[in-house]
């Protein structure tokens, strides 16, 4: 059963049955929008980048991102750079995999972010949306649509967090603007 | 056609009059210096750089900038320069990013006038440098070459041009930063950071050594095979980009899975593979990238358990009310006692992992073929000549503090592709301090011949020849197993003559390959040529080398690897100190190994420093002359 969450809704991650999930996959999908006019079949790229930055106590220690692939604790690994986006529908683009086992003791928030590296604003992208999957077998937790997008660049999509032994996941949904996580940190530690 | 460099490779130069076009996406300093034959800066004066930007055949900008042009006359340069060496530097002290870790890779090309690309290099794998030698042009018999060096300089322009025999280096660099700073205040602003591709290119595992202060190059760790394979040089690399040569780590022990008492076995062999020997290659780095990672886990979390405990110990001294007295102290307890339960939990999480780590080494340690196992592996007593060339070499084992029972084998890629380096120094090693110089020595030479002995064995019989320096013949004693089997290609050279034989000999061969593999006919070789891997090991160098020797011995370790010519070179780096930093390109070149325990090797993960221990015999074992015997038998038997 997928929820199609809302901003600020807040769903524990646990799996169906009992028990708690071991690893997860934040999925990441979207693509260009067709440009209107004479030469409507020509899109232009854009190229999202998801990110996931690991903190302590508010401290960010570790990030994870196109150019570190994995944490240095190897508990959050980066499927790889997407420079373009779906050509189809459906498939996640981009995909970052969080062995929750794993996570180091003293981590107690992932964040999730997006980003346009190329500058287009989420005006220029479609069918973008954001999901979380169990990776043991493959089911949609969450999902989360990007549509709608306004003149921003980036968007803090989510944050999976402790809660007591297991870990929850909290939609947050919060437009900024950015051209790598770095920019946005202002942005992220109001949601802590 | 444009040639995309890596580190350390070279291409010729077709023209004398040329362009250099850096692109960093962020504001540079880009500036040049002139090296006489033996790689020195003679002063000041041979230095091009923002305060004194144009020199006879040179001329670099004013000011940084994310984009420069520099113009280069090879042809008008003095007749005692040999070498320009291009560097960038990040404008420290202007606001900026102060690390090159932190900004786009720069990416360097060196274009005809006709802007025509002769060669490019993005330098990736910068970290926590703020300076950079980008590119060498050097004049080899009578024609300029330019090499990709990619070399960083964490202690920025200072470390750099004192690495290049600058005098008062601090001095120039700081010249050079305030010309800097002048231009920038002239400057009406900074150009938009362009998006050039390379601004894509991600950071492959990072080639970082423990950074002792005093020894500039960082050694890096080999990489798994598919990074080794793209750092190799030239030709195709069929890896897949984003395909991980190692196995996926085991699975975590994860509560629900694995129930107390029963965790989850683990079994050799237990990785992806093609054979048995690579799925154990594969497993033994699958391992090593696993006790990095947890290790790294274990580390921060106490890192940041501590740095939480000494702020909140700060926050209650700093309140007058709870400074002394009842309060004060159960905060300081409260304190104390958090920071103790994080650390116990990340204990815990390790110990988890080291448990199923120290299980899953006690059944593959047995379950390695003969080039991967240590020597006391009772496979080495069932040896047999090998028919084919093992894709890995065991040098010896790596282990981190938080375990040290705990060993990883250290495994390189055959056929080697870069020399090795036995350190002979006291260097900074606890081990070595402990032992004499002459006693350490000794060592190195014992360690050299089991290493040139592992590499004899595990080759097929007669692909592989070892040649040996030993100049004033102090080394005999070690060499013993090699020369009393018969396996070297001729005795010991001695005396300067017999130096100047043997590298006349290799540097001749390093040659005839050379030119035909260019010529593309490479079966035209003379019938006389050994066909084989050639191994020269060199010992008490620089005692018995002359200039000429030193040159050849320059160009063996430059040009050898690409055409089978490596080097093992026993020495101690301040026996050649009086060579100044013209050397340094050859220790850099060179894997540092220790005759005895040192922790100055890096993973390409997260560049912990792992101590190394060379893989030895047991104490009074006769393995080596066994194994060795038994070469020169096939060898024999194989008519080689």
């Amino acid at each position: 059963m997928t929820v199609n969450m809302t901003k600020g809704q807040a769903i524990s991650l646990e799996k169906q049955g009992g028990g708690t999930l071991t690893a997860v996959r934040m999925g990441l999908g979207w693509q260009a929008a067709p440009r209107r006019g004479l030469f409507g079949s020509r899109t232009r790229e854009v190229d999202l980048d998801a990110s996931a930055v690991l903190f302590a106590d508010k401290q960010p220690v570790d990030v994870v991102f196109f150019r570190h692939l994995v944490s240095d604790d190897g508990s959050v690994r980066h499927t790889g750079d997407n420079l373009v986006g779906g050509a189809g529908q459906g498939g996640d683009d981009e995909a970052i995999l969080v062995d929750l086992a794993r996570v180091p003791v003293h981590i107690d928030q992932i964040v999730f972010t997006v980003n346009s590296f190329t500058g287009q604003t989420f005006q220029e992208v479609q069918n973008a949306f954001c999901r979380i999957v169990d990776e043991s077998n493959g089911q949609e937790l969450a999902r989360y649509t990007l549509d709608g997008g306004g003149q921003y660049t980036a968007q803090i999509m989510a944050k999976v967090h402790r809660d007591g032994a297991g870990w929850k996941m909290t939609a947050l949904g919060n437009a900024a603007n950015g051209r790598t996580f770095q920019d946005l940190m202002p942005a992220i530690l109001p949601h802590l | 056609m444009t040639a995309e460099l890596i580190r350390g490779q070279n291409h010729p130069l077709p023209h004398t009059r040329l362009e250099i076009r850096v692109s960093a996406g962020h504001p540079v300093v880009a500036g040049a210096t002139l090296g006489d034959d033996r790689g020195r800066v003679q002063g000041p004066e041979w230095i091009a750089h923002p305060g004194s930007p144009a020199l006879p055949g040179i001329e670099v900008s004013q000011q940084a900038a994310a984009d420069h042009r520099l113009a280069l006359d090879l042809g008008a340069l003095p007749a005692a320069v040999h070498r320009v060496t291009v560097l960038l530097a990040l404008p420290v002290g202007a606001g900026g990013p102060a690390r090159f870790g932190s900004v786009a890779a720069p990416f360097v090309a060196v274009t005809g006038l006709d802007g025509d690309e002769v060669a490019t290099f993005t330098i990736t794998g910068l970290d926590a440098e703020s300076a950079v030698t980008a590119l060498e042009l050097y004049r080899r018999q009578g024609a300029w070459k330019v090499r990709a060096v990619g070399q960083g300089y964490a202690g920025g322009l200072t470390a750099m041009l004192g690495d290049q025999g600058v005098e008062r280096p601090g001095e120039i660099a700081t010249a050079i930063l305030d010309a800097v700073a002048r231009g920038m205040a002239r400057a009406v602003s900074a150009p938009p950071p362009r998006v050039p591709d390379a601004d894509r290119v991600r950071h492959s595992a990072p080639l970082t050594g423990s950074d002792h202060p005093d020894t500039a190059p960082t050694l890096p760790v080999p990489l798994p095979a598919d990074a080794t394979a793209a750092d190799s040089g030239g030709g195709i690399n069929y890896a897949h980009p984003r395909r991980r040569s190692a196995a996926p780590p085991p699975p975590p022990s994860a509560p629900e899975a694995a129930p107390p008492g029963r965790p989850a076995t683990p079994v050799a062999g237990d990785a992806t593979g093609w054979s048995m020997d690579e799925r154990l290659y594969n497993q033994v780095w699958g391992m090593f990238e696993d006790l990095a990672r947890t290790t790294a886990a274990y580390r921060s979390a106490v890192d940041f358990a501590e740095s939480r405990m000494d702020q909140e110990l700060d926050r209650v001294l700093s309140d007058p009310r709870s400074r002394v007295g009842a309060t004060g102290d159960a905060a300081r307890e409260a304190a104390r006692a958090k920071c103790e339960e994080l650390t116990t939990r990340a204990r815990e999480a390790l110990d988890r992992d080291l448990a199923q780590l120290d299980a899953e080494s006690e059944v593959v340690e047995p379950a390695l073929p003969t080039p991967f196992a240590r020597w006391d592996n009772p496979v080495w007593h069932a040896y047999r000549v090998p028919m084919e060339i093992p894709m890995a070499l065991r040098l010896g084992d790596l282990h981190l503090p938080e375990r040290p029972e705990l060993r990883i084998p250290m495994l390189v890629r055959l056929p080697l592709e870069r020399g090795l380096w036995v350190d002979s120094g006291r260097g900074h090693s606890e081990a070595a301090a402990l032992l004499d110089e002459g006693r350490l020595r000794r060592l190195a030479m014992d360690t050299a011949v089991a290493h040139a002995a592992r590499l004899l064995a595990v080759y097929p019989a007669g692909e592989f020849t070892v040649h040996v320096i030993d100049p004033a013949g102090s080394a005999a004693a070690s060499l013993a197993p090699l020369v009393e089997t018969g396996v070297l290609a001729g005795p010991p050279a001695a005396g300067a003559a017999g130096v100047a034989a043997v590298l006349a000999r290799l540097t001749e061969r390093v040659d005839l390959v050379q030119m035909a593999i260019r010529a593309g006919a490479a079966d035209s070789l003379p019938p006389g040529l050994d066909p084989a891997e050639q191994l020269l090991i060199v010992n008490d160098f620089p005692h018995g080398f002359d200039d000429r020797c030193v040159n050849q011995l320059r160009y063996l370790a430059d040009e050898g690897p690409a055409v089978g010519v490596h080097l093992m070179m026993v020495a101690d780096r301040e026996d050649a100190s009086a060579y100044g930093p013209v050397l340094d390109p050859l220790w850099r070149s060179l894997l540092r190994i220790t005759p005895v325990a040192d922790d100055h090797l890096a993973d390409p993960w997260v560049g912990h420093a792992w101590t190394y221990e060379p893989a030895l015999p047991p104490q009074g074992s006769a393995v080596i002359r066994q194994v060795l015997g038994q070469v020169a038998e096939a060898r024999q038997a194989w008519g080689r």
